[in-house]
């Protein structure tokens, strides 16, 4: 399978403190599921930015879909995120926007028909279980079907990378496990997944998935699963 | 994100409507009426300097100081005749000698109209071109070598150069405005990008490009410039043709020239379409460089 996203030494630094995340190498293939683990505060966050694309690297090379991502032109960046699902850890839903409006922003950012809207959207309504509340605002919503809403507004454009920091955090178990099941059916479809986790009983969820874990701003490999320095099985 | 004038179009309820202030569009209307106020005194003086020019250009007026009133009359109709025959010269008048007695009355009482005072000849001159008044001026001349020739022009400069100075004055203020019109969209610009920091930094994760976040701003701020901009020119307009007709019952020559003309009214009915085109550019060129310093 093809690298879709290779990191090489990489280092991050806010500002002039000190490094949040050094000599990060790792290597994600295309359609693989991955997790992300490690304490608060081990850099899980930041890494997800770079990969997503919110954050530069203060060195080190990001390759995202075989460009590096570090040198691409501002101009060029809004085609890369396309083609990258994100479910922040807090959401970041539009709160004066419906649940519908919500899932529909990625098609309308690229510029869909509106016509051609309706269908892709009251299907992923239906696949996160929420058919009924595509008015509902999300101050309205509660923490788990604000997730789902997050989860679908991430996945409605078919990104070829789907990064989720933390989906689990805010709702019970049960409910965590069908998210990850809507995570693990989307892998099966060809998209590559990265889930920033703490919670271990996740990880064992999804027996294919590989393993990172980011202590103190650097990756280790406690499963062996992928190998560091770069690299991966 | 494509441009809709649908106003329920989903990409205008991208930007909180809840957040946004009736603000701009109140100061887009006091911008735009005193704008409007400025253009239209702007023409006005312009086009009544330009009257002033047409009246005063080619119009003398020749005295003729003899105190000897027989030999003054034969002068004056001599000088009529030989002006009459100058080429360029439109009306050559003897100035009627009651009406300039009416004129002297209230320096000189009933005195003035003693046929005994010697009053000069008073001829008016109408000349068409400035070789026509160099002409009319050498004749009057070459007839009676005491005439004094007055240039109406000469008389009413330091009025007319006053006139052209308002005229600038008022261009002036209009590209004053236009820049605080610039200003404040550069800042209501900036305030939206930071009211709105939430959704646009959703948008640019998802993809959006600066040229569609900055459509919805660019947007929103012509809008609001149009509709502030309509009433203030609206109330500018009606304050102007209310002055306008006061001017006109004024009876005086130089206001009445004040008035504006149809072209006048359509530039001044232009000013708030030119603003909204000012503030669009202006809240484009805002987000742009803001956006450009993020990633």
């Amino acid at each position: 399978m093809a690298n879709i996203v290779q990191f090489e030494n990489v280092g991050l630094r806010y500002g002039t403190g000190a490094e949040t995340l050094s000599d990060i190498s790792f290597t994600l293939t295309s359609g693989s599921f991955y997790f992300l683990t490690g304490p608060s505060g081990a850099g899980k966050t930041s890494l997800l930015k770079l990969l997503y694309l919110a954050q530069r690297p203060s060195r080190g090379v990001i390759r995202l879909f075989g460009e590096d991502a570090g040198a691409l032109p501002r101009q060029r960046l809004p085609g890369f995120r396309r083609r990258i699902g994100v479910v922040f850890q807090d959401f970041r839903l539009v709160p004066h926007l419906s649940a519908y409006d919500n899932i529909a922003l990625p098609l309308r950012v690229a510029g869909m028909p509106e016509g051609d809207i309706e269908a892709p959207v009251r299907e992923m309504l239906a696949w996160v279980g929420l058919t009924d509340r595509g008015k509902a605002k999300p101050p309205t919503l509660s923490g788990g079907e604000q997730q789902r809403i997050a989860i679908a507004r991430a996945v409605i454009g078919r990104p070829e990378v789907l990064v989720a920091d933390e989906p689990t955090g805010n709702v019970d178990p049960d409910m965590a496990e069908r998210l990850l099941h809507l995570f693990d059916s989307l892998n099966r479809l060809g998209t590559t997944v990265v889930v920033a986790t703490h919670d271990f009983h996740l990880l064992n969820r999804i027996p294919n998935a590989r393993m990172m874990r980011l202590e103190k701003g650097r990756l280790n490999d406690p499963t062996g699963a992928l190998k560091h320095p770069p690299g991966s099985s | 994100m494509k441009f809709s004038l649908n106003p329920n179009a989903p990409d205008r309820r991208l930007l909180d409507e809840g957040k946004r202030t009736r603000a701009m569009t109140w100061i887009m209307a006091i911008m735009l009426f005193l704008t409007v106020l400025s253009g239209a005194l702007g023409l006005g003086m312009l086009g009544a300097t330009n009257q002033l020019d047409r009246q005063l250009a080619g119009r003398l007026t020749v005295q003729i100081i003899e105190p000897n009133a027989e030999l003054r009359d034969q002068q004056a109709k001599a000088m009529v005749a030989s002006l009459r025959a100058v080429p360029g010269v439109v009306r050559a008048e003897e100035a009627d000698r009651a009406r300039l007695a009416e004129l002297l009355k209230p320096w000189l009482g009933d005195a003035g109209l003693d046929p005994d005072l010697p009053m000069p000849a008073m001829i008016d001159v109408d000349v068409r071109g400035d070789a026509g008044v160099a002409a009319a001026e050498a004749a009057a001349k070459r007839i009676v070598p005491g005439a004094r020739i007055d240039r109406h022009a000469q008389w009413l400069s330091p009025v007319r150069n006053f006139m052209s100075t308002l005229t600038w004055l008022a261009a002036g203020l209009v590209l004053l405005m236009a820049s605080a019109t610039g200003a404040v969209v550069l800042l209501a610009a900036r305030a939206g990008l930071d009211t709105h920091r939430d959704t646009i930094e959703v948008l640019h994760m998802l993809g959006s490009t600066d040229l569609q976040v900055a459509r919805l701003f660019q947007r929103r701020i012509a809008f609001d410039t149009l509709i502030g901009g309509a009433a203030g020119t609206a109330a500018a307009l009606g304050l102007v043709w209310f002055l306008q007709s006061r001017f006109g019952a004024l009876g005086s020559e130089i206001l009445s020239g004040v008035a504006l003309e149809q072209r006048d009214w359509f530039i001044l009915v232009l000013l708030p379409l030119s603003f909204a085109l000012l503030a669009t550019f202006a809240a484009r060129i805002a987000v742009l460089r803001k956006l450009g310093a993020t990633l």
